[in-house]
């Protein structure tokens, strides 16, 4: 059997190979020659009927996007009509979206006025609330990363710190502030670091668990090259962790907006939060729906971001 | 000749709470500068551990690894590998890919222009460098595993260890890889190191077969030499009467007195 089987099994794999080996590369140059005369020849026959196909793809942008755009647009009309209808008989809670628009008109088209103290537009308040989430998310990012890598990287820290890490984390933000109120003796401080708090566990958690899944593969190659601690964190870790630690800086952000929101509403100031506090307790209802309508909207910029700069940074790290 | 490579008393016992396992038992062998070395046995009788300890990425239990009479311990480039999934990084382009161990390697000896240039010789060696500003993710099995040739190449290794370098390609891209590495070794004459459990490729690439015994506990069974002349040409070995005797003797101690029992 053996000495049957072998030969042939040995045969083949002897002249196959030499075949294709000797194939191989005349017939990706033969492939080649065709191709380029053909390329070089199409234009000229082809003159005319290369524009349908173009038409054809815009015709195909045009209808993948439609179809991506149209169902959400036809879901939001639907909800503010039935909106409009339940809101509209007298003596109800709500305003209706046609008394939203009403009320809110000013406020929609001039989000750049100020006159003083928070009487001001719409955008004031939300680069106010922004400009906080983006100090304390970044904080949170860099410290989260560090602490990430530490817990990742080494068992004993994950030992040490991953319980605690577990209970921390599940601490509501608002819970932080009084706290953080009596620490720092003022609202803005106190602001960004229930932003920091609340964003960070997402970050060391996805991290971590990032750094932990490098293959050895890779460990061994940095070995091999004797790349310092230095490089292996930048050459390896980084890259190799980034799609993890994305995921983890969109959870991160998306938290910080709930928190920052929540925050503002007790330490006032300007803000976007306060300007739904305040909007309440002057009874525009008008305006608390108008700006939730442009947290919501921010919040999903912000996310996106993250999400674009991760595909960004982690091109081709994510397939192998 | 002197020994270039040895590895004295190599033991090495896996130990997981209260139970261990030896895996390796009493390694001997001394490869000469220049020599292609195969080592060829059964899976699971620790090939890849002992190259494991030679690359430094694990450490023997007992004795230990000399090259050029100084024991080495940890890993370094001077002991380059291939590994049998090429393990190219895949953010990083096939040109930095080998760049990263150049960098590393000739940080002090070689200008940028000349480890620019030197990258590009090894891409070259092995064919590789058209798709130098491609991402492995967009190259063939086989081109990945020539840049982990190219790479191991370009850190200018005392001894190249293959484990198992084509292990995971078709039989086709295989045998192209093979007489790849049979004219690198030619042109350069590097130490090779090379695991594997083709008994073809054994006889063919190499100037001694190492043939090891089941694990656990495993040894050096036996080692046979391959008198065949170079550069040996794979078509008219088929009928060698040399390469057939040598590739019956590997194959009776694989299969007749080692047989692979799948219970151990």
């Amino acid at each position: 059997m053996q000495p049957c089987g072998r030969p042939l099994g040995g045969r083949i794999v002897l002249i196959m190979p030499e075949k294709g080996f000797s194939m191989n590369m005349p017939a990706t140059k033969i492939e080649l020659e065709t191709a380029a005369p053909a390329a070089v020849a199409a234009p000229v026959v082809a003159l005319t009927p290369k524009r349908p196909p173009r038409a054809e793809t815009y015709a195909r942008m045009a209808r993948e996007t439609a179809v991506r755009v149209i169902p959400p647009l036809v879901v939001i009309a639907l909800l503010t009509l039935v909106w409009e209808l339940v809101c509209r008989r007298a003596g109800s809670a709500l305003p209706p979206p046609s008394k939203v628009f009403n009320d809110t008109k000013e406020l929609i088209f001039d989000p750049f006025f100020d006159h003083g103290g928070i009487d001001k537009g719409l955008f004031w308040h939300l680069s106010a609330s922004l400009q906080r989430v983006a100090l304390g998310y970044s904080l949170s990012a860099i410290a989260g990363i560090a602490l990430g890598v530490l817990v990742g990287q080494s068992v004993w820290a994950m030992r040490g710190l991953d319980p605690l890490f577990q209970v921390l984390r599940t601490i509501p933000p608002l819970a932080w502030l009084p706290l953080s109120l009596a620490a720092f003796r003022d609202g803005q401080p106190s602001a960004i670091f229930v932003i920091f708090i609340t964003s960070i566990w997402p970050i060391i958690i996805n991290t971590a668990v990032g750094i932990r899944n490098i293959p050895q593969d890779y460990r061994n190659v940095a070995a091999v090259v004797q790349l310092n601690p230095l490089e292996f964190f930048a050459k390896i870790m980084i890259p190799a962790a980034a799609p993890y630690i994305f995921t983890g800086l969109r959870i991160g952000i998306g938290l910080s907006w709930l928190a920052i929101v929540a925050a503002e509403m007790l330490i006032g100031g300007v803000g976007i939060g306060f300007f739904i506090w305040d909007a309440w307790n002057s009874s525009h209802i008008s305006e608390i729906i108008l700006a939730l309508f442009d947290v919501g909207i921010v919040g999903f910029v912000l996310d996106r971001l993250i999400a674009g700069l991760g595909k960004v940074v982690t091109r081709g790290t994510a397939q192998n | 000749m002197t020994a270039y490579l040895k590895l004295d008393h190599i033991d090495k016992v896996f130990t997981r709470g209260a139970a261990s396992t030896e895996v390796l038992k009493d390694i001997n062998l001394t490869i000469e500068k220049g020599e292609y070395v195969s080592i060829i046995g059964h899976s699971g009788c620790g090939k890849s551990t002992l190259l494991n300890i030679i690359a430094g990425l694990t450490g023997a239990t007992t004795g230990g690894v000399l090259l050029e009479n100084r024991e080495v311990n940890s890993p370094g480039p001077d002991r380059a590998v291939v590994f049998q999934n090429h393990s190219l990084l895949p953010w990083l382009t096939v040109y930095e890919n080998v760049r990263l161990g150049v960098d590393k390697v000739f940080a002090r000896t070689k200008s940028r222009a000349e480890r620019d240039a030197w990258v590009m010789h090894n891409l070259n060696l092995v064919q590789m460098a058209h798709a130098r500003d491609k991402r492995p993710s967009e190259i063939s099995g086989g081109m990945k595993q020539r840049v982990g040739i190219a790479r191991a190449l370009a850190m200018e290794p005392k001894v190249l260890l293959l484990d198992e370098p084509f292990g995971a390609l078709d039989a086709l891209t295989r045998a192209h890889l093979q007489d790849s590495v049979m004219a690198l070794h030619q042109k350069l004459c590097n130490t090779i190191l090379m695991i594997t459990h083709d008994v073809d490729e054994a006889v063919l690439l190499s100037d001694r077969i190492v043939m090891m015994t089941n694990g656990p506990s495993a040894r050096i069974g036996e080692v046979l030499e391959v008198p065949l002349a170079r550069p040996r040409k794979r078509l008219e070995l088929a009928t060698n009467a040399t390469y057939l005797k040598c590739r019956q003797r590997v194959l009776e101690f694989l299969y007749e007195r080692h047989r692979f029992v799948e219970a151990a």
